[in-house]
């Protein structure tokens, strides 16, 4: 078995809301391994980002955690006081978020945050703090570091602050980075830089890697496993490669169907017929039921529990039946 | 070749941006160069480029919804620049567009049958039953069948809002659409329902197109020719299959190199251009491209290269291809 660095266990989170109760995780699993890259890839409301915040214990109110086991090191993350989480946050497990001029504050200079980040996560003085910051500042890329320290969030590009992000997140040397949609306000070409950028340092230091996004071509070229959420359930977890190439959950195969492609100019795309559900109906069965293809009396009426179909490829779906990998009518 | 629908020429557009105290400094924006290029009738032009490169300010100075600096816009032949007010206003049945964010394009206090009707009460006399036929009709076309006229938008999701758009665009039965992101703000799977619909009507109304997006995929899916723009200059236009398949400038190229593409025997050796697109304000001289291109030469940084065949109406402004035909 390999060293796993978390567990996810059958991570339940609700939202209680005047509309009513909003099922956003619905029992979902899986592991994260020491200094790999483990992607969590859904649509709008899947629930990916709300799982990256379980994972700190930032569920903001009125969501909850309402059952599960998250372990981190052996130690499960829920059983912890308030005191001992904040002592892992930005220590052990970090996180950068999506849109990084938000996320920085505008009125502090960028050496004031990251020093400030430092200091109060490490008992260095100003000037080793200051050592340290500048450190990181190149560890990241960024040019002349000093001048960087004085400079101010607006006076930085997009691609830059989130270089600031994440050397500010790895600052205290955290285990695992929790990246939220880290590409999605930037252009390709920063992109490009960016996801170079998080590969190499993942490498350098053996850090783990929560990478969430909406983007099936950034987790193709950065993750070494995926899982695929939708509306709450995890419907299959596996290598990239077996993900992408050979999906066996009809979700999966209908979202990678329906991402245009070379060749594929002037056909139709295959769309998913209907809508992803709302989170406050709970759809008995198979989450999927209402919009699969190959729909059967079975997914109607019961949750379908992940199977495997591989090596280290589980898939969440009626037509794999336990221990047996072959298709039942669906598409290869 | 027969008339373009469309004849785009010498289009640039300054904005000037006031400063400091009273207004007294000011710099200017230069959001388009000099940008040529033609839309023939039928066809889907797309257009691509990262954010500041002047791809929504050429949408909007095509159609006059901001008024260009210099340059001229043909549309059939006539010249926009030259209309007056009315006749500019007579002629947007022509030419309609959709935005991105159908969230906003759409006014919440609006019911459907208003937002879809408001173009034809402008514009025609069409009023009372005969209208909400109309509409009722054009909500059809764009596969929003059952009882929605008196919704309003929050009660849409945002396909379903987006095709509403579509539906207020073809209102007036135009013969040329710009379409600004119009499946960015979408998730893969509605997205796809999106651009199958707007390839249908394309097919059914003999509508032209001009694309507008970043996402290099979609515009290759939806698109017969491309335009890649990089601050304010088109610097390579050809065919879709040229474009990805024998691009000649080093930024398409680069571009092309960082899109994440799933199937790995479908990547390409990846190019990491270095720093980040300059400022339109102050755009570096010569080729503006020079400071990020891996193969950037003296001449770049003095001359600014122009847009030239090189064949078969694959059009590419750099020296490098000049020099190397």
């Amino acid at each position: 078995m390999a060293d796993v660095l978390v567990c996810v266990e059958n991570l339940h989170v609700r939202f209680r809301t005047y509309a009513g109760v909003v099922h956003a995780v619905n029992g979902v699993s899986f592991d994260i391994r020491r200094g790999e890259t483990f992607g969590l890839v859904g649509e709008t409301g899947c629930g990916k980002s709300v799982t990256g915040l379980s994972l700190l214990r930032l569920v903001p109110p009125p969501g909850e955690i309402a059952a599960g086991r998250i372990l981190f090191n052996g130690e499960d993350l829920l059983a912890k006081s308030e005191a001992e989480m904040q002592r892992i946050r930005g220590r052990r497990i970090a996180m950068v978020f999506q849109d990084p001029a938000a996320t920085l504050n505008p009125v502090f200079s960028v050496g004031e945050q990251i020093m400030g980040i430092i200091r109060h996560h490490q008992a260095v003085g100003r000037d080793g703090a200051r050592r340290r910051a500048m450190e990181m500042l190149e560890a990241v890329g960024l040019p002349e570091p000093e001048r960087l320290l004085r400079a101010y969030p607006h006076e930085l590009s997009g691609g830059m602050q989130q270089r600031v992000m994440i050397a500010m997140a790895l600052s205290s040397g955290a285990e695992l980075l929790i990246a939220d949609e880290p590409t999605t306000a930037l252009d390709v070409t920063i992109q490009a830089q960016i996801l170079a950028l998080l590969v190499e340092l993942q490498r350098s230091r053996r850090l783990s890697i929560l990478l969430i996004t909406h983007n099936l071509g950034v987790v193709a070229e950065t993750c070494e496993r995926v899982g695929v959420l939708y509306a709450g359930h995890l419907v299959e977890v596996g290598r990239t490669p077996d993900v992408f190439q050979a999906m066996k959950h009809p979700y999966t195969q209908a979202l990678l169907a329906a991402i245009p492609r070379p060749g594929s100019h002037g056909q139709p795309l295959p769309a998913i017929p209907g809508t992803v559900p709302s989170g406050l109906e709970r759809i008995p069965g198979c989450a999927f039921h209402p919009r699969c293809p190959f729909v059967m009396d079975v997914c109607r009426a019961e949750k379908p529990p992940l199977v495997s179909v591989g090596e280290e490829h589980t898939v969440a779906c009626y037509l794999y039946p336990q221990g047996d990998c072959h298709l039942h009518g669906a598409r290869a | 070749m027969s008339q373009p629908l469309v004849e785009v020429r010498g289009l640039s557009k300054h904005f000037v941006q006031r400063g400091g105290l009273l207004g007294r400094r000011s710099r200017v924006v230069r959001a388009l160069e000099e940008v040529e290029l033609s839309v023939q009738r039928g066809e889907t032009l797309g257009v691509v480029g990262e954010s500041g490169c002047g791809k929504t300010t050429l949408g909007r100075c095509i159609l006059r919804l901001i008024e260009p600096t210099a340059g001229q816009v043909f549309f059939e032949g006539v010249d926009l620049m030259a209309l007056s007010r009315e006749e500019m206003r007579q002629r947007r049945r022509d030419m309609q567009m959709v935005f991105q964010n159908p969230y906003s394009s759409l006014d919440p206090r609006f019911n459907v049958l208003n937002l879809v009707a408001e173009p034809i009460v402008t514009h025609t006399d069409l009023r009372g039953e005969a209208l909400t036929a109309r509409v009722e009709e054009l909500l059809a076309r764009v596969g929003m069948e059952g009882d929605f006229l008196y919704r309003y938008p929050h009660e849409f999701s945002g396909g379903q809002l987006q095709r509403i758009a579509v539906a207020r665009a073809l209102a007036l039965n135009p013969r040329f659409l710009v379409l600004d992101e119009p499946t960015s703000a979408l998730d893969v799977s509605v997205q796809a329902q999106i651009l199958n619909l707007l390839q249908q009507l394309q097919r059914e109304l003999g509508l032209t197109y001009l694309f507008i997006s970043h996402d290099l995929s979609v515009v290759q899916h939806i698109s017969d020719r491309i335009a890649v723009m990089y601050l304010g200059r088109v610097v390579e236009m050809s065919t879709t299959d040229a474009i990805f398949y024998a691009a000649r400038h080093p930024y398409t190229e680069a571009l092309l190199s960082s899109t994440p593409i799933l199937d790995p025997a479908l990547r390409r050796e990846r190019i990491i251009l270095e720093g980040s697109v300059p400022s339109p304000a102050n755009p570096p001289p010569g080729c503006r491209f020079h400071p990020r291109c891996p193969k950037a030469m003296d001449v770049c940084s003095q001359v600014e290269p122009k847009l030239e065949d090189v064949g078969g109406g694959h059009l590419v402004a750099c020296h490098l291809v000049m020099r190397d035909p």
